[in-house]
């Protein structure tokens, strides 16, 4: 086996969480990388739809913009912007989507929006965008996020989306009657939420990780399931393939075919 | 009924200080000609409507044009941030903006319904988000038939909206395909709408029937700027310049660097310069 970098583990076990059968609502960065991924090595019949309204999309390098004109070219269909919110999103035709955060906590809220007071923010970060119906029109949310104090945090400043809100039945007493948040991916383990409380539970660790190098990483005190795992390291193939995406997507930003 | 009118014209004729006005595109077919001509002519207290504000609202801001925006994703696609709206909302520099923000279902939906002449948006929306706390025109109201509560937004209706499009026939009728985003909703929901197309053909005759095509009855003005969405893209014409938005994060960076390239690059040229800067990206 070669060596692995923490944010590929994180890319591809977020890959192996996605099926053929899945119809996969893409955020931009880590999300559509394992969405990639997934539909190149053991899900080829995977779903990918992103909000600029490319339905069933197979990019041969990774958007930049989640409205790259790759997307439409290798799409099944493209709809408008309203109608992709409604028909498809709002619609519940959905079965997970696949979201990033700048702050999470444990009971899977995000915030995307500002750090620091809303009006007087320390810094404006670029807002919602699909997130706030992402997150509660979609069957289940899976998030990816590269572990840091500054990211999980106790507290997040503005609630984006809404995950578990307080944990419990929180989303029940909104009248919400989809899964919220599911899964947490991050560059040093696996975690699902606590059948009851719906806290992030770390439920598998990648290959070299202690509980202290996640400890350390979360602002939160985290809890480890009982019956904790060893996530498995990637595969030649599954390497591979992430790679490859990678470097022709460099290929591709960087201007390439503008300088030939 | 559409006219065909040079840049500056077409912009000049449709646009006032204190205008509410929409430069939509969703990262494809971004109207940038048009948005440096508004520059050019340097409009002032703007209410700038987008879902997406990127790069021409980021620079619309950076020369003080704006007063609000209203907005749901407020980032340079795929980069980061955007530098100098930020300067604007943390520093109020060149001045200070006030924002109105929504989630892009909303956005969209409110212009649809503006598009449809209704006075709301209705939509399954904003739970538990914390949007609604700061935003106090998002509202919830109960369905009237199964009691449950839906949010509500007021309907966008700008004053006028500038869209770059694929191309138009001889008689002002305007066709655009690929991503085409909320450009005929914001369209129909405008007062004026002006666009600026790659090329004029003959007619429209032999296209597929199901085309997204505005009427020559919908739009007000027309003007031809080959490349006019640089950096971003038209499809089927020029691909997207993925490292102009890069480098736009280095030049949004500094207060200087960004008044030295508005200068050279927006006031001292004219639209004709569009069409160099997508050569090397045609298909």
């Amino acid at each position: 086996m070669t060596d692995f970098t923490p944010n590929e583990m994180m890319t591809i076990a977020a890959a192996r969480q996605l099926s053929n059968d899945d119809v996969c609502f893409v955020g931009i960065g880590a999300p559509s990388a394992a969405c990639n991924v997934a539909r190149l090595t053991h899900a080829p019949d995977i779903t990918l739809i992103y909000e600029s309204g490319t339905i069933g999309t197979a990019p041969d390098v990774l958007p930049l913009s989640i409205g790259d004109g790759e997307l439409c070219e290798t799409a099944l269909a493209t709809v408008s912007v309203p109608e992709m919110f409604r028909y498809w999103l709002m619609g519940g035709r959905i079965s997970i989507g696949f979201l990033g955060a700048a702050q999470l906590d444990r009971f899977g809220n995000i915030n995307t929006t500002v750090i620091g007071d809303y009006h007087h923010p320390k810094v404006r970060l670029p807002g919602g965008g699909g997130a706030p119906e992402i997150a509660t029109s979609c069957g289940e949310i899976y998030i990816t996020l590269k572990q840091a104090q500054r990211a999980m945090v106790e507290r997040i400043d503005f609630y984006t989306s809404f995950g578990h809100g307080d944990g419990g039945d929180h989303r029940q007493r909104l009248g919400l009657t989809t899964r919220g948040p599911t899964l947490l991916i991050t560059d040093l383990a696996i975690w699902r939420p606590d059948s009851e409380s719906k806290e992030f539970v770390v439920r598998s660790l990648h290959r070299g990780v202690t509980r202290d190098m996640v400890q350390d990483t979360c602002g939160w005190t985290v809890r480890f399931s009982d019956d904790l795992e060893e996530t498995p390291p990637p595969t030649a193939e599954e390497l591979g393939t992430l790679r490859d995406l990678q470097a022709r997507t460099a290929a591709a930003h960087a201007g390439a075919r503008r300088a030939a | 009924m559409s006219k065909f009118l040079p840049l500056s014209q077409a912009v000049g004729e449709n646009l006032g200080n204190g205008d509410v006005v929409a430069f939509e595109g969703f990262t494809h077919l971004i109207p940038h000609a048009a948005a440096h001509e508004a520059i050019r002519q340097g409009f002032k207290d703007l209410t700038l409507l987008r879902m997406t504000p990127d790069i021409i609202y980021d620079q619309m801001i950076g020369m003080g044009m704006a007063k609000k925006v209203i907005f749901s994703y407020a980032g340079n696609p795929g980069v980061g941030l955007l530098r100098r709206m930020r300067d604007a909302i943390e520093n109020a520099y060149p001045r200070g903006i006030e924002t109105v923000e929504h989630s892009h279902s909303a956005m969209a939906q409110a212009y649809e319904a503006g598009a449809s002449g209704l006075p709301l948006a209705l939509f399954r929306g904003y739970k538990g988000a914390d949007l609604p706390k700061v935003n106090p025109d998002i509202r919830f109201i109960a369905c009237p038939y199964t009691g449950e509560q839906l949010a509500a937004v007021p309907a966008h209706r700008p004053d006028v909206t500038f869209i770059h499009a694929q191309k138009a026939n001889q008689k002002g009728d305007v066709l655009i395909e690929g991503i085409i985003g909320v450009q005929k909703e914001a369209a129909l929901a405008a007062g004026r709408v002006v666009v600026t197309v790659e090329e004029v053909v003959p007619s429209f005759r032999g296209l597929h029937p199901n085309l997204c095509i505005l009427p020559h009855w919908t739009i007000d003005a027309i003007a031809v700027v080959p490349g006019g969405a640089h950096p971003s893209y038209t499809h089927g014409y020029y691909e997207r310049d993925n490292a102009a938005y890069l480098e736009w994060d280095r030049i949004s960076a500094d207060r200087d660097l960004f008044a030295g390239w508005i200068r050279e690059n927006v006031l001292g040229k004219t639209p004709d310069a569009f069409a160099d800067r997508v050569k090397g990206l045609r298909q």
